[in-house]
């Protein structure tokens, strides 16, 4: 795992062309784990997670919750042969926080071949976790062979079109979206017109002071579009957002943690609880990446994410299953 | 190396070589008397080997998922499709009008490939 300077502070303008290049390209190093990004009225700071004042601070969060990711049960190869262990650790990391969260988001590829079984043993496992109140978007193997009909009976009730939906949390509005469907040949993730018509409807009545959490499970920013982690018409959604004074973009899907912030929006990726996948480039494709047995739960971990209104502030901390 | 490994690594030898004549000759005679000709396709850290392949019509092409994660193989046309391939599954198309075929994986579109038809 790469180091990264753990008291970098990023300054960006937030409030004028909404895009600063320089701390764009600060923001693309690597969030590492065990870090904590608070972002404060335009300037992100993060701090190793031996600064308790700071961690002490976030958790006072008003609105607290939990991501997890890419749990990819029945996957049982040697980047890690037993999916199950380390995604009961994620759970008993969550029964750990000092703060019982809200709910938790899953963000895809719960399944690693979308079998009934593999969702079974999921949804068994998370029976232990603090809250039962768990919100999912699909990965794309969560929707292999039947065009995601057995994910939408199972997660998608209340869901539009292929699961898209949004809710209410504490003054927060959530909006959970699906990038997994109907692929086109040499292109990334897709949201596609009818949702992002809906998400633009859906939008339209809020204040702009709303905080506002999208999820999806592919990136919604272009990381490197080679191995196609990003989403073809993500930059069309952001424009709804734009307008908003806070925005959150939370996905899965690289099995690693990254952090940008562009504008006001700041975008974060999570580890995954089944096996880690190389850097962008940084090996021939991003398959499974093995690593010594003693290293796997250092790179594999789960998400804490607390909202603090007082400050205007959102803090996400990465957490391994160490 | 003793004299005694030399010895029995010759005898493997020898023996693996005749399993491997007797097997292939069913094959042989397959081919020459009725199979059709028969090329792969190796799918390998998210590519398809080779991407590009000209074959003649009639021939029977054949993906192997040599990953840890699923793949597909699906035209653009819809002219075949697999299903998911799990770590080494394969999947089979008779190539029989000419054409070109590109194809992707469905699950990682970035992947693709050609099949051209003569």
């Amino acid at each position: 795992m790469p180091q990264q300077n753990n008291r970098d502070a990023i300054l960006f303008d937030h409030n004028h062309d909404g895009i600063d290049r320089r701390g764009f390209l600060k923001c693309m190093a690597w969030a590492g784990t065990g870090a904590l990004c608070v972002l404060e009225g335009g300037v992100l700071k993060s701090y190793g997670l031996e600064d308790p004042a700071h961690i002490a601070k976030a958790a006072k969060g008003e609105l607290s919750f939990v991501q997890i990711s890419d749990s990819h049960m029945g996957f049982n190869k040697p980047a890690n042969s037993d999916v199950i262990a380390t995604l009961k650790a994620a759970v008993a990391k969550i029964n750990a926080l000092p703060l019982s969260p809200e709910f938790i988001l899953h963000t895809g590829d719960i399944s690693h071949l979308s079998k009934p079984s593999e969702f079974d043993t999921v949804d068994q496992i998370l029976q232990s976790a603090p809250t039962k109140n768990v919100f999912f978007v699909p990965g794309e193997h969560d929707v292999l062979e039947d065009n995601g009909k057995q994910y939408l009976e199972r997660y998608g009730k209340n869901t539009k079109g292929a699961g898209w939906y949004s809710f209410e949390q504490k003054g927060v509005h959530l909006i959970g979206l699906v990038n997994v469907m109907n692929l086109k040949a040499g292109g990334m993730g897709s949201l596609g017109a009818e949702q992002l018509e809906w998400l633009e409807d859906d939008v339209r009545h809020l204040s702009k002071s709303t905080p506002v959490i999208v999820f999806a499970h592919m990136p919604l920013w272009n990381i490197y579009p080679e191995w196609g982690w990003g989403t073809d018409d993500s930059a069309q959604a952001l424009s709804y957002l734009k307008r908003f004074g806070s925005v959150t973009v939370l996905n899965g899907h690289i099995h690693q943690t990254m952090q940008k912030v562009e504008g006001n929006v700041t975008f974060h990726t999570a580890c995954s609880t089944a096996f880690p996948q190389p850097r962008p480039g940084a090996a021939s494709s991003p398959g499974p990446m093995k690593v010594p047995a003693e290293q796997l739960r250092g790179l594999l971990g789960v998400t804490d994410v607390n909202y603090v209104r007082k400050h205007h502030a959102l803090a996400l901390i990465d957490s391994t299953l160490e | 190396m003793t004299m005694k490994t030399r010895k029995s690594s010759w005898i493997i030898y020898i023996a693996a070589s005749m399993v491997l004549a007797l097997a292939a000759l069913p094959n042989l005679e397959k081919s020459i008397a009725a199979g059709p000709p028969t090329v792969d396709v190796k799918i390998d850290n998210f590519s398809f080997t080779p991407a590009t392949l000209t074959v003649k019509a009639g021939t029977q092409i054949t993906w192997t998922n040599g990953d840890d994660i699923p793949h597909t193989v699906v035209s653009d046309d819809q002219a075949f499709k697999s299903k998911v391939l799990d770590t080494d599954e394969k999947f089979t198309f008779t190539a029989s009008k000419a054409g070109t075929y590109s194809y992707f994986c469905s699950i990682h579109p970035k992947m693709t490939g050609k099949v051209v038809v003569e």
